[in-house]
């Protein structure tokens, strides 16, 4: 086997050129990790030159080098954020004592679970849209697809990174097993569900990294505050990542949102069917996409009540989105927060404690994130003239896991019967009909500039590049 | 030409594309992002224009410039209250505000590119910032030139005296060469120079038009010399940059003129992109579509100087690239200049059947003659062209440098300080 040049390779800094135990680590698990992404990874791809961002290094200076490169040349990087000099824990049982810089004995389990769960979207989100590079709406698209999925790609990197320097044997174990598992494989499913549903087109693709890609951001941000300094210093970089995923996301849906407005004053009509025969995607419609795109991600918070949720907290592991920048003693006992129920057919608030309502507390803080951006489309809308406004379904809506789980609630917050629901249904979540709708618009557009029907094009390019360059060379 | 006031490029953050990542905000090393629930902004005040922010941006929406006076700067109250950008503040606004003409032309005419030179200003600019390693200053044996002689409130007005297609007739990117006189006014210009021109009518708000600029593309002794003269390379815009059909006021104005109209004039513009004018001076030029024109009107000067006999010229080297051969202008003259002249290089990127070729690739072929003429300080560069271009070519130049064993770091800034390296894209 050749060595890997370490530097030039694997831009890093966390000293890997001198670091023997990770780089035997790594000499075993990077050729497992090209296989998995000659295998799993974006379908037919591997020959272009895609104008990728790559990151060479934490200062501004570093982390956004763009240019042409082929994906699997691409140079996945190992980056933790400079580290603050004697940090403190900040909250839970431990706070005010030195941050660990190694894993203490006793956290050592629920450390490598975080870690796992974590890693194991990556990859996953990876294979979920493997296939949609096939049906990209235009050369644009394409370069932010494989943008994303490399950048994907470098944060199971950076998970690996925690397993093998800190989790001896069972960390390396763990990270062969992130790279053997695989998203809707009923033998070895990815760890989450979300993460085993399709990504079919390129309407759930946007939803998907404006509603659970912020799930991600929302993830990283807790952990972003945990008390184990490599974990908090590394998701803090993966965060300035996973902003250009969110951008990906809700620039998409604005720009379909465009397009379909821009129809329906051409056409001068709201009529659904008209506006299909159009070939554009109806408001309707992109509202059952949010119903269903946001309802299943806000299960990936977890259950409501949740005594890990309080463990992983109290013990200083995971902390609140923006724990320190919050004004309370950071504890957390005695304190309560309002979780919801059902007790008789109606919607109640309950107090609960709030250590062990911790989950919901970040549900709570995703929900606020994610309405600012449905409100940005609304300005869209609103701006064509057109009297519609998009927006998110009640948090008891869909839900399948915790408290309201198989719970029938419209997406305004009614708990309904079996039968309205079932009655409802095809109004509240794509139906069968409009997931081949949209479905029936997929079409490969690569010519530079040109973008398919159903999208309008972004206002800018990326990195001052003009719209209509050449993002990815197709050889 | 004193400013009377100061002038001052405000950073400011575009509401409609901002998605509120915070990552700006995270990134300033000063503290000058602030936000509400509504807007991200700069506080003028505190932005050093550092640059760290621009990178991190996934959206672009960081990268916005306006000139404004400083006692005027928007406040960050004023801009957590916006739903978009404000319009630029036009040319006479600025005067109004007591500012050079030339200063805001200059601002204006530069739109993105301004980004790259108040980095510049500000030293090194982050990751590879193409732009910020174009020199602001012209080269020691430049001549000197005159700006600004002609304000948009006192245009000149010259007179058609020529326009005729200079690539083959039928291509898409239909390029003319449009020759002007300029009777007995005074309109002293420099090759690499530029002079707006104010097409006639109103805009879609009634508004009279603005200047829209054009390098000229003839030598200082005029498109035939001797006469007040001068010409620019024209391309007839019948799209934007998004492929939607929109007919370029200026430009389509400009290719329909018939000999005899008529033409308001403004300028001269530009006091840094200046040709090197001492013996054994080498330039390098590197130009897309009508990027030709200051290189046109280079090579032409050095021409006319090399027939007169009396001035020993150094290397002249130029990369042209085009879509196609049938669409590049001037293919034909340029054919016939002499190869002990100027060493020409053509790239084509859309040639049916032949590989895309981008001029940025013959550099690198011609690797060993630039890395020595990058080592020479006889030599200049020129690059114009659209906005895409540059990066490529500057990296090239970087690689080319790295290549033959030199820091691209100190040769780059070399360059820049001597004003040996100049960028004019669009």
């Amino acid at each position: 086997m050749t060595a890997i040049n370490y530097s030039e390779k694997i831009p890093n800094n966390v000293n890997l050129s001198e670091d023997r135990t990770l780089q035997r680590a790594l000499e075993h698990w990077q050729p497992n990790y090209l296989n998995w992404w000659q295998d799993m990874g974006p379908d037919g791809s591997q020959n272009f030159d895609v104008f990728l961002r790559t990151a060479v290094s934490v200062d501004p200076q570093g982390w956004a080098q763009f240019g042409h490169v082929k994906m699997p040349d691409y140079r996945w990087g190992i980056f933790l954020n400079p580290a603050e000099q004697d940090r403190k824990i900040h909250f839970g049982d431990h706070k005010g004592e030195a941050a660990w810089q190694d894993v203490p004995g006793e956290h050592r389990a629920n450390l490598r679970r975080i870690i796992v769960t974590q890693g194991d979207t990556e990859p996953a989100s990876v294979e979920q849209q493997r296939h949609l590079g096939l049906t990209c709406p235009s050369q644009y698209d394409l370069r932010n697809l494989f943008q994303v999925n490399v950048e994907e790609g470098r944060h199971l990197w950076a998970m690996v990174y925690l397993l093998h320097k800190y989790f001896g044997r069972d960390g390396r174990e763990e990270a062969e097993a992130l790279l053997e598992r695989r998203s809707g494989n009923d033998d070895n499913p990815r760890i989450l569900q979300a993460f085993n549903e399709k990504t079919p087109d390129w309407l759930s693709f946007f939803m998907f990294t404006y509603f659970t890609d912020r799930d991600g951001k929302f993830q990283l941000c807790a952990l972003a505050e945990s008390s184990f300094d490599p974990l908090a210093r590394t998701t803090k970089f993966m965060l300035t990542e996973e902003a250009h995923h969110m951008f990906v996301g809700e620039s998409g849906v604005s720009r379909v949102i465009q397009r379909t407005v821009d129809m329906m004053n051409q056409l001068k009509t709201d009529d659904v069917n008209k506006l299909r025969a159009a070939g554009v995607i109806d408001l309707p419609t992109l509202q059952r996409y949010v119903n269903f795109h946001f309802s299943v991600t806000i299960d990936l918070f977890g259950a409501d009540q949740s005594s890990n949720a309080a463990t992983f907290y109290s013990s200083g592991l995971k902390g609140r989105y923006e724990e320190g920048k919050r004004n309370d003693d950071h504890v957390l006992k005695g304190q309560t927060y309002k979780v919801l129920e059902v007790v008789n057919g109606q919607l109640v608030e309950k107090e609960v404690p709030m250590l062990n309502a911790l989950n919901e507390v970040l549900r709570d803080d995703y929900i606020k994130d994610s309405i600012g951006g449905v409100e940005r489309w609304n300005r869209v809308i609103e701006k064509a003239g057109i009297p519609f406004k998009l927006s998110v379904p009640h948090k008891a809506f869909h839900r399948n896991i915790g408290a309201l789980a198989g719970v029938k609630v419209s997406p305004d917050g009614r708990v309904v019967s079996e039968a309205e629901w079932n009655a409802k249904v095809n109004d509240w979540l794509p139906s069968g009909e409009d997931r081949a709708y949209v479905a029936s618009l997929m079409g490969r557009v690569v010519e530079p500039g040109k973008f398919a029907n159903w999208i309008a094009p972004p206002v800018m390019g990326i990195n001052r590049q003009p719209v209509d360059f050449e993002y990815v060379r197709f050889n | 030409m004193n400013a009377t006031v100061e002038l001052i490029q405000q950073h400011l953050i575009d509401p409609e594309i901002c998605i509120r990542c915070n990552t700006c905000e995270a990134t300033c090393p000063v503290g000058a992002i602030t936000h509400d629930s509504r807007n991200y902004v700069v506080k003028a005040d505190v932005c050093n224009l550092c640059m760290a922010c621009v990178p991190p941006c996934p959206t672009g929406s960081i990268d916005n410039w306006r000139s404004m006076p400083k006692a005027k700067a928007y406040s960050v109250e004023e801009q957590l209250l916006w739903d978009e950008l404000p319009a630029p503040l036009s040319e006479e606004a600025l005067n109004a505000a007591g500012a050079a003409a030339g200063e805001a032309v200059a601002a204006a005419a530069a739109s993105s590119a301004s980004a790259a030179s108040v980095s510049a200003s500000a030293g090194q600019g982050p990751g590879f910032q193409s732009g910020s390693w174009g020199a602001t200053v012209p080269p020691w044996s430049a001549a000197h030139p005159y700006t600004n002689l002609h304000g948009p409130k006192s245009p000149v007005t010259a007179t058609v005296v020529g326009n005729v297609q200079v690539n083959e007739a039928g291509t898409e990117n239909e390029t003319h060469h449009i020759v002007l006189d300029l009777g007995t006014m005074p309109f002293p210009v420099l090759e690499g120079q530029s002079i707006g021109i104010i097409p006639p009518g109103v805009d879609a708000q009634g508004k009279p038009h603005h200047a829209r600029q054009y390098s000229i593309a003839s030598p200082r002794n005029g498109e035939r010399p001797g006469y007040n003269n001068l010409s620019l390379t024209v391309k007839r815009v019948k799209e934007d940059h998004q492929g939607q059909p929109v007919l370029g006021v200026c430009s389509n104005y400009l290719c329909d003129l018939n000999t005899g109209d008529k033409v308001q004039v403004i300028g001269p513009f530009g006091a840094s992109f200046l040709m090197p004018n001492h013996p054994r001076s080498n330039i390098v030029m590197i130009c897309t579509g009508t990027g030709s024109a200051p290189m046109r009107a280079m090579t032409e000067w050095r021409r006319r100087l090399r027939q007169s006999g009396k001035f020993e010229g150094g290397r002249l080297m130029l990369f042209f690239g085009a879509r196609t051969q049938q669409e590049l202008p001037y293919f034909g003259p340029l054919q016939k200049l002499p190869h002990d002249f100027i060493d020409i290089h053509f790239a084509f990127s859309r040639t049916p059947g032949a590989p895309k070729r981008y001029v940025q690739d013959l550099m690198r072929e011609r690797a060993a003659d630039l890395a020595e003429l990058l080592q020479d300080p006889n030599t200049c560069f020129y690059v114009c062209g659209l906005k895409s271009m540059e990066e490529g070519v500057v990296l090239a130049l970087h690689d080319i440098a790295q290549g033959a064993g030199l820091s691209w770091d100190t040769v780059g800034a070399t360059l820049k300080r001597e004003g040996r390296l100049h960028l004019e894209t669009y």
